[in-house]
């Protein structure tokens, strides 16, 4: 098949030889699961159940709420031994709502309807069936996957694209599942396709996991309409809008979806999740996540149910071999630094990697030398010397003018800089400084408004009271002279 | 906890550092300064330690004055380099003094007072030698027919130090014109090119560099072995060194074709002089350089442009040095217009439009 | 030399004519300036800038007699765009030492009078008589006057808590500025 090229792009070290021939292994379950409310893009789910309440695997935690969201379900049975705030799987280190469960050690099942055939639903019901499994992308961006199956009802889509192609170093997860389980994948893939209505699929895996491409091209067997695809090892070849790229050699349009041009991209991870919901209505409670890293003792792939703390993963797997330069969660392009071992795993988690110092190779940050090797690796065409030029004399509108918000946040400024700059902090740091600044110019819109009716409705009141009076004194003189009248009488 | 310090990613980096970057250019360069040491013997020798140590002490000074950290910043390998570019760039036996004045020019005012390493406009080594150029001309223009090391007529160490340190030496005896001064010389007296050229244009001396010259250029061989190693690292790309040397090819070419007996060919021009050492060294520093690849076609094209024009018709018979200037002062507005197209939008900016919307009025 | 010193004459008398002609035509009343500055500022007449009002701070950054950064509740936003009103360049280091707060009633202090919320410029404080009252966040700029008419001092203002919602990367500082 023809692919298409796209710009930039880096070739980090793969690393994923510490992992990759480890197969998937059930971590057991832990005595305590820190299960957050939001471990999705949107609002947070609404709980359901109370402190001391008993629940079995499976259960209804938190229901959503409004239009993108995601509801939460009980990895295990246990019973719920706070409602609270615990912090989150986030750099911030701030707290988020979290359900505590404590494990009864039983994993009892609630009682689960019996297995249907997904192709007797519609694209409704089998929607339906994905938000209330609470499936979100398992690639890390965490969006709600049913909204994006419903994309069908508002765009004239053509394709779907399965996303396998794990281009972050030392992830193998994806890598595994594919390999383990390509059955359950493509079931889950061709029942997205009748979500979607689409009859082609292209299934995308870099061409360094060839065990995974050949399980999956022989589970794929003759369906037509789907095709897997060998794509070229580049990051960040995972990028949805890149990958759409390199297969159709369209370019999704700025501030737009990928939907815009009749594709919608999909996880493999979210695909197994879905084949689990809709034929044996199976919540998204586990996933796989990989832990890694040359600071770790023994690399794995395991399963891990959802609310599993990090610091139970590495003792897993042995603890460190070695005091870990950075610990992160994700991979080492997009990851984010793991602040405290006590957060929990949730289901857009793919990897808990301890690095060493050699692995990271960071140095202190040099002043910019305009080498102009940021601009070569950049894939989205930006000139990221300029942008983080002005971030970093707090120019944030001239960095917005210069395509800021098209940044993903790849990481490949950063990765391939001789200075060492933080390239990336800088992006995120002017993104949020500039929406937080949109927040208090509305903010100071609304202040204005406020005022304004203010002053008008005191005005309002005073001209009120003004003829109130009037009309008082009025009568006072009428009932007086009216008296004086009656007096002449 | 909210001490430890927030590490934002990436968290992995390639192996690449400033002064990674620096020694590798210095490792390229090492084979034409190595030949041309040794082409002009002793005095060169010289000159070259001199100018690089006066390169680093300007440079530790001025760290000092500014209240940075000397340690980084000195044993990055910019000042080094900029001492080592200077040096290959001047006359061969010129007095020790001229290699103190340029370290000082180049790293003082050149790189130091624009604000340290990155900040400066124009390539410090080129601002050092116009500005000796313009000062000294005299020095500036003294070349040699190359004096092979232990050769026979070659200076002694002992007469290499009083030919470098001490007044007076009369260098008349030995002094001999670069080829373009020669051929500038010459065409300037209304001599035509086939009588001018007989006598000493030769592809193979040129490639081998053992013809008058400044210390490191005359070698264009070694110079294009370092230059391609640096393009086989990835140091720099190949748009400034293939659009300077093509335009002035193409520009040599086209006017040897108007007037063979006025306007040498293209063989000329790209192997002699600072033409080599410009296209892949000096032109290419990062600093001072676009950093688009449109930006940087553009910037290797004026460069070569402006090469011929002065070889050809302005006063000077080189004009690398202010070509590559001249450009530098360009480089701004030419990053500030010559943008890549950000993905998912026109060259101007604005969205692509190929939408298949059912119904409007969803959101993104 | 006659025809130069003829023409210089003419064109310095229809250059003239033509200035006297535009400042009789093209006069404008008042400062527009103010009036445009005033329409930018939030109108909470709220008194932070130390001005009695936004009308006399406006008149105050027309004549250059204050500085753009001067309204907290239009923070670094309204900043800016006074600094390209005005054309001046900008020190944004005294508003970004302010955090932004917002004011709290303490419920056990709090014995309903009402004082504070017909005082509040933004009506950002609820509530009845006999009731306590309640603050609504987005609306309150932080201007303390609610504090300054309070009888049991149950109000005070307490930085805005950050949220996963609101909170974002720090600006990186690079060690070898220093």
């Amino acid at each position: 098949m023809k692919l298409f090229r796209i710009r930039g792009g880096v070739h980090p070290q793969e690393h994923k030889q510490l992992s990759a021939h480890k197969a998937i292994e059930v971590m057991p379950m832990p005595e305590l699961l820190r299960i957050p409310l939001q471990q999705h893009i949107g609002s947070p789910a609404v709980p359901v159940v109370r402190k001391g309440d008993s629940v079995l695997k499976g259960q209804l935690l938190a229901h959503a709420q409004g239009m993108i969201s995601a509801p939460v379900h009980a990895p295990t049975s246990g019973r719920i031994i706070a409602i609270g705030k615990h912090i989150a799987p986030h750099p911030s280190g701030l707290p988020v709502r979290t359900i505590t469960l404590k494990a009864d050690g039983n994993d009892r099942w609630i009682d689960l309807p019996g297995p249907v055939d997904p192709f007797t639903l519609d694209a409704n019901e089998i929607s339906e069936r994905v938000a209330a499994a609470g499936i979100v992308g398992m690639g890390g961006a965490s969006f709600p996957s049913a909204v994006k199956l419903n994309l069908g009802k508002r765009f004239s889509l053509h394709t779907l694209v399965i996303n396998g192609a794990e281009c972050e170093p030392y992830l193998t997860c994806d890598d595994r599942l594919m390999r383990e389980h390509a059955t359950e994948i493509l079931d889950g893939v061709r029942i997205m396709m009748r979500a979607l209505g689409v009859a082609h699929c292209l299934f995308a895996i870099e061409s360094n996991k060839a065990q995974a491409h050949e399980a999956i091209s022989k589970a794929a067997g003759n369906h037509n309409g789907i095709r897997t695809v060998k794509v070229p090892v580049r990051y960040p070849m995972g990028s949805e809008k890149h990958l759409v790229q390199t297969l159709t050699g369209e370019e999704t349009p700025a501030r737009a979806l990928t939907a815009d041009i009749g594709v919608v991209v999909h996880n493999v991870a979210t695909a197994f999740a879905v084949h689990e919901a809709v034929r044996f209505h199976l919540p998204l409670i586990s996933r796989v996540v990989t832990v890694s890293g040359g600071a770790i003792k023994h690399p794995r792939n395991l399963r891990v149910a959802v609310g599993t703390p990090v610091r139970e993963l590495l003792a897993h797997c042995g603890g460190f071999r070695e005091e870990p330069a950075r610990l992160l969660s994700g991979g080492p392009m997009m990851g984010q630094p793991i602040i405290n071992t006590g957060i929990p795993v949730v289901k857009g988690s793919n990897a808990v990697l301890a690095l060493t110092a050699a692995e990271t190779a960071t140095h202190p940050a040099m002043p910019c030398i305009r080498c102009g090797s940021c601009v070569k690796a950049c894939p989205c065409g930006l000139v990221p010397v300029e942008i983080s030029a002005r971030t970093r004399h707090g120019d944030l509108q001239g960095a917005a003018d210069l395509g800021l918000m098209d940044c993903i946040s790849c990481g490949s400024c950063a990765y391939v800089c001789p200075s060492h700059l933080p390239l990336v902090q800088y992006f995120n740091y002017a993104k949020g400084e500039l929406t937080a600044r949109q927040r208090a110019e509305h903010k100071q819109k609304e202040t204005k408004r406020l005022a304004e009716q203010r002053a008008e409705r005191i005005a309002r009141e005073k001209k009120a009271k003004r003829e109130a009076m009037m009309r008082r004194r009025q009568a006072a003189r009428k009932r007086t002279k009216s008296e004086k009248a009656g007096a002449n009488v | 906890m909210s001490h430890t310090p927030l590490f934002s990613a990436p968290h992995a980096h390639q192996a690449t550092s400033i002064r990674r970057t620096m020694w590798l250019v210095i490792l390229a360069l090492l084979p034409a300064t190595v030949y041309g040491l040794y082409l002009f013997g002793w005095p060169a020798l010289n000159l070259f330690v001199v100018t690089v140590a006066s390169a680093l002490l300007a440079e530790a000074f001025s760290l000092r004055l500014a209240g940075k950290a000397v340690k980084p910043f000195l044993f990055d390998g910019s000042a080094l380099l900029t001492g080592w570019l200077l040096a290959l760039t001047l006359p061969p036996w010129a007095p020790w003094w001229i290699g103190v004045v340029g370290a000082l020019l180049a790293i003082v005012i050149g790189k130091q007072v624009f604000g340290g390493i990155g900040q400066n406009l124009f390539n410090p080594a080129m601002v050092a030698r116009v500005a000796l150029l313009i000062s000294f001309p005299l020095e500036m223009t003294t070349f040699l027919t190359p004096l092979p090391m232990f050769s026979a007529n070659a200076p002694s160490f002992v007469e290499g130090l009083a030919i470098s340190f001490s007044q007076g030496i009369n260098l008349d005896a030995v002094s001999s014109a670069s080829l373009l001064g020669h051929v500038k010389t010459e065409l300037g007296q209304g001599h035509l090119l086939p009588d001018v050229l007989t006598s000493v244009y030769d592809l193979k001396t040129l490639l081998s560099g053992n013809t008058p010259g400044s210390l490191g250029e005359t070698s264009a061989l070694l110079i294009l072995v370092g230059g391609l190693l640096l393009l086989f690292l990835r140091i720099i790309s190949w748009h400034i060194p293939l659009a300077m040397l093509g335009t002035l090819a193409m520009m040599a070419t086209f006017f040897h074709w108007l007037d063979p007996a006025h306007y040498p060919d293209a063989v000329y021009h790209l192997f002699s002089g600072a033409a080599m050492l410009g296209a892949f060294f000096i032109a290419t520093d990062l600093v001072t350089s676009p950093v688009t690849a449109r930006g940087q076609l553009l910037f290797g094209a004026g460069c070569g442009l402006l090469v011929y024009i002065i070889r050809t018709w302005a006063a000077y018979p080189e004009g690398v040095a202010f070509a590559v200037l001249l450009m530098n002062a360009t480089t701004p507005l030419i990053d500030h217009y010559l943008k890549p197209r950000i993905y998912g939008r026109r060259r101007d900016g604005s969205p692509l439009q190929h939408r298949n919307r059912l119904s409007e009025g969803g959101g993104t | 030399m006659l025809a130069a010193i003829t023409s210089l004459m003419l064109l310095g008398f229809a250059l003239g004519s033509l200035l006297g002609l535009a400042s009789r035509y093209l006069k404008v009343e008042g400062n527009p300036l103010q009036k445009e500055i005033e329409e930018m500022l939030p109108g909470s007449q709220c008194g932070q800038c130390g001005y009695p009002g936004c009308a006399a701070a406006a008149e105050a950054l027309a004549n250059s007699r204050a500085p753009v950064t001067l309204c907290p509740p239009g923070g670094v936003v309204l900043a800016e765009a006074l600094a390209g009103k005005l054309g001046v360049s900008i020190d944004l280091s005294t508003l970004e030492e302010k955090q932004p707060m917002v004011a709290f009633v303490n419920e056990g202090l709090c014995i309903g009078c009402g004082r504070c919320y017909k005082r509040c410029p933004t009506d950002a404080l609820v509530g009845g008589p006999k009731q306590i009252h309640v603050v609504i966040s987005d609306s309150c700029t932080a201007c303390e006057k609610c504090i300054d008419v309070c009888p049991t001092a149950c109000i005070e203002m307490r930085p805005i808590p950050v949220t996963l919602q609101t909170w974002h990367w720090p600006k990186p500082s690079l060690a070898y500025t220093a």
